[in-house]
């Protein structure tokens, strides 16, 4: 029986790219802002993808197959991750 | 449509994106703007649509194919051009004119112009940052790949004259045959001198090379 799984997906700048945005919160809010134990942070995209599969795994991998082939992110650029 | 129709000889069609019909035409023209209001990413939705599975094929055929400002991010998102085009580093949508230098005066929209000639042209956009990795960059770099670089007044593609934090100042590209070309300016902003505070026309230096035959 299909079932219905929630799938998150991530999508970042790869650590080469650098994140003009994470930088901007960083430097001008949080730093700024008594969090000194806060050293840097990263801004990306948040996809929450509702999938119906057989198990986790296998949704976990149609997700990943879908973030492939419709490049829902840019691998010259960015990093996916895919979590049921 | 209009800065097309400035030329003689040209007939300009628009081309609905869902029932393409592109094997009549002899060059195409992805313009800017704002396919599918940037979402996901600007101009990864338009990148999937039915007409670039034809432009893709034109391409491969040897068609002149100019993707400007959002058409050059669909040509990026499609698979045409190599790399990505990020955010601006100012994190600022940036609107001036700017100087850009001519890398590369052997493509199918650069051959009215001599290599390190300097063009007046407008730039519009807040995804501009062009980012490749350094193999990519290398490749483009040693097949003179990169067309357009921003540049200062005399030509320098000086830090200073980089108006978007892109790689090594790139504003536009092409693919290996030099068929394919994308850049962030806009030329078709730039065809007639009424248009540039420059009183010049450099931007129907591109659609001329354009015309011109083999």
């Amino acid at each position: 029986m299909a079932k219905l799984y929630t799938v998150k997906v991530v999508v970042a700048n790869k650590e080469g790219a650098s994140d003009p945005e994470g930088e901007t919160v960083y430097r001008d809010l949080v730093s700024k802002s008594g969090f000194g134990r806060v050293k840097s942070i990263r801004t990306g995209k948040f996809l929450r993808v509702s999938v119906e599969a057989p198990d986790a795994p296998s949704a976990k991998r149609l997700v990943q197959k879908m973030c492939d082939e419709l490049r829902i992110y840019n691998p010259a650029a960015h990093s996916v991750t895919v979590e049921v | 449509m209009q800065a097309l129709k400035t030329l003689d000889s040209v007939k300009a069609e628009l081309v609905w994106h869902e029932e393409p019909r592109i094997g009549d035409y002899d060059a195409i023209v992805l313009p800017g703007g704002f396919s599918f209001g940037d979402y996901l990413r600007a101009g990864a939705i338009a990148a999937r649509s039915p007409a670039l599975a034809r432009i893709s094929s034109a391409a491969d055929r040897g068609l002149p194919v100019l993707g400007i400002c959002n058409g050059f991010q669909i040509l990026i998102e499609a698979g045409l051009l190599p790399g990505a085009l990020l955010r601006n580093s100012s994190l600022r949508f940036v609107c001036r004119w700017v100087n850009v230098r001519v890398d590369n005066g052997t493509t199918s929209f650069t051959k009215k112009m001599k290599k390190g000639a300097v063009l007046h042209l407008p730039i519009a956009h807040n995804e501009g940052r062009f980012y490749a990795s350094e193999d990519t960059l290398d490749e483009l770099n040693e097949d003179g790949r990169v067309v357009f670089r921003y540049c200062d007044a005399d030509g320098n593609a000086s830090s200073a004259a980089n108006p978007t934090g892109t790689l090594d100042n790139i504003a536009g590209i092409s693919n290996r045959d030099g068929n394919v070309v994308g850049l962030m300016p806009h030329p078709e902003r730039a065809t007639e001198s009424v248009l540039s505070p420059f009183g010049d026309s450099d931007g129907s230096l591109i659609f001329r090379s354009m015309l011109e035959l083999e």
